[in-house]
């Protein structure tokens, strides 16, 4: 089993095609929606998490493509110099998936990785510059 | 009525007997105790900011060359500091970007840098005179060989500032950092019920020549701040609603960290400075007391539209907008703060180690700051 991260960008033509239906159906992939742009006749984005076995997920993939659907796979991590950040809460703003947040009581930044569709937003945002994203070793 | 004076209060610090304690423990102490026995009991608050203060600068004095320039044009590692004074003084502003890094650097590096105790490309150009012959100079200066070097910030430590949001359809940049579009999300920026000005808020103790802690080295307030504004609306425990009284610091540069002074960048907007400041104040009575307690429930401010589209405007608490969500039009919008409350309660709680060691002595101020009725002018436009 795998799991990836992938954006998916429908053109207007394609918002009403039930592409997770089929994802779940044909190719027992387990589908989480992290975020969802989709209005008619505009362009769509959804950003998911897919996982199954590796040979369904390159199946998938190929599906999507066969059917006029953009996706690209994030296999970048967010990392910032901890010692350097001052826990402002600017990358917090902007965080679509609240990823990164600042609570009460310590107020310091906290970071679930789980949350985080590495849209990359945070780094253009952090005031110090101090967020980068990171490419895991290549695996495969 | 007077429980205490500054002198007695110094006294005490002197002895080691004093009683400090932050902003934030002083809430409870008074919701516990009491205000009279609250301020029988504590001497002095400490209070913190950590936040982006964009009218910020420092001046530089660094020392004569031979032959000698009258610098007319400065630059810092290619960011140009302000030598419209005499030979080769110089100010160098933090919001100044820099003429080959453009936004990715600029004046807040430069002091940030200074103060770190890196070396520092000076340029600098003059048209040459009798008495300084030298046209120009290029040498590396740093914390250690210039003579003087203190900042100057006409503008810090404001009162009270405005939430932003934006109720447009695309995304807006501002200095109060990225603003999504359809009220996506609200920025704030205050350390709230430990900010200086909000424990004082009518300037009963902080006034011009009040010794503070900034940027890790004492200093002082030296004026009022450029767009001191008193005459905001104000709750009944004396707390501006919005924008209102702002502090001219000054300090000695060389005895400053980074640890509480950093540059930063606020993207497609510019460059702007970190600074920490905390001021002490004495405890004088009961009213003092009250005072020093408030917190963030009570603490309110204004969410404003940056987009300039509406005159949309909402009165929030600190409380609320600490919660990380507040409600606009119906809808749950997501809230971020922009000043480190972390690393003010750092400053809070090194001033009061300070004053508790007996390093760091209260001040009378030398005068009041403006308390009451004087408001902004504004700036017409007469030209073409």
């Amino acid at each position: 089993m795998k799991t990836i991260k992938v954006s998916l960008t429908f053109p207007p033509a394609k918002v009403t095609f039930p592409l997770m239906t089929m994802l779940v159906r044909q190719f027992e992939l387990e589908v989480n929606i992290l975020h969802a742009d989709i209005k008619l006749n505009r362009t769509g984005k959804l950003i998911v998490d897919m996982t199954g076995k590796k040979e369904n997920i390159d199946n998938a993939l190929a599906f999507i493509e066969e059917h006029g659907i953009l996706y690209h796979i994030f296999n970048g991590m967010l990392t910032w110099q901890e010692d350097k950040c001052v826990h402002c809460g600017a990358c917090t703003s902007v965080c679509p998936s609240r990823a990164l947040t600042i609570k009460a009581p310590d107020y310091i930044l906290n970071f679930d990785k789980e949350k985080c569709l590495v849209c990359g937003l945070c780094i253009k945002a952090c005031p110090l510059g101090i967020m980068r994203l990171a490419q895991p070793d290549s695996d495969e | 009525m007077a429980i205490k004076t500054i002198d007695e209060i110094n006294e005490k610090i002197r002895e080691g007997k004093a009683v400090v304690v932050t902003a934030e423990e002083m809430i409870d102490i008074v919701k516990e105790n009491g205000a009279k026995k609250a301020a029988q009991t504590v001497d002095v608050v400490t209070t913190g900011t950590f936040s982006p203060m964009c009218s910020s600068g420092m001046f530089i004095n660094f020392g004569h060359s031979t032959p000698p320039i009258r610098m007319t044009k400065v630059w810092l590692n290619d960011v140009m500091a302000y030598a419209g004074i005499a030979a080769v003084d110089a100010y160098i502003g933090a919001t100044q970007i820099s003429e080959s890094q453009g936004m990715a650097y600029g004046g807040a590096h430069v002091i940030e840098d200074f103060i770190a105790g890196k070396d520092i490309r000076l340029y600098a150009e003059s048209p040459g005179t009798d008495c300084y012959p030298r046209k120009s100079i290029t040498t590396t200066i740093n914390k250690y060989n210039v003579n003087q070097a203190y900042m100057f910030n006409p503008r810090n430590c404001y009162q009270n500032y405005p939430a932003a949001t934006n109720s447009s359809e695309r995304t807006i940049y501002t200095y109060m950092g990225t603003l999504l579009p359809q009220f996506g999300n609200v920025t704030y920026c205050t350390s709230g019920q430990l900010s200086p000005l909000l424990n004082d808020p009518e300037y009963r103790t902080i006034g011009i020549g009040t010794r503070v802690f900034i940027g890790g080295a004492q200093g002082y307030v030296a004026f009022e701040g450029t767009q001191h504004d008193p005459g905001q609306e104000r709750m009944p425990n004396g707390t501006p609603v919005s924008l209102a009284g702002t502090l001219a610091l000054i300090g000695d540069a060389k005895k400053m960290t980074t640890k509480y002074i950093r540059a930063g960048v606020f993207e497609k907007y510019g460059v702007t400075l970190f600074v920490g400041v905390g001021v002490p104040i004495p405890v004088l009575d009961e009213d003092m007391a009250v005072k020093t307690s408030v917190s963030d429930k009570d603490i309110y401010t204004v969410i404003v539209d940056k987009s300039g589209k509406t005159n949309f405007s909402q009165r929030v608490s600190y409380q609320e907008l600490r919660s990380g969500f507040v409600e606009i039009n119906g809808r749950t919008v997501p809230t971020a703060p922009l000043s480190s409350m972390k690393i003010a309660r750092e400053i809070a709680s090194e001033l009061k180690t300070l004053i508790e060691k007996g390093e760091f002595f209260l001040t009378e101020p030398v005068e009041l700051l403006p308390k009451h009725d004087k408001r902004l002018n504004k700036l017409d436009i007469r030209g073409d």
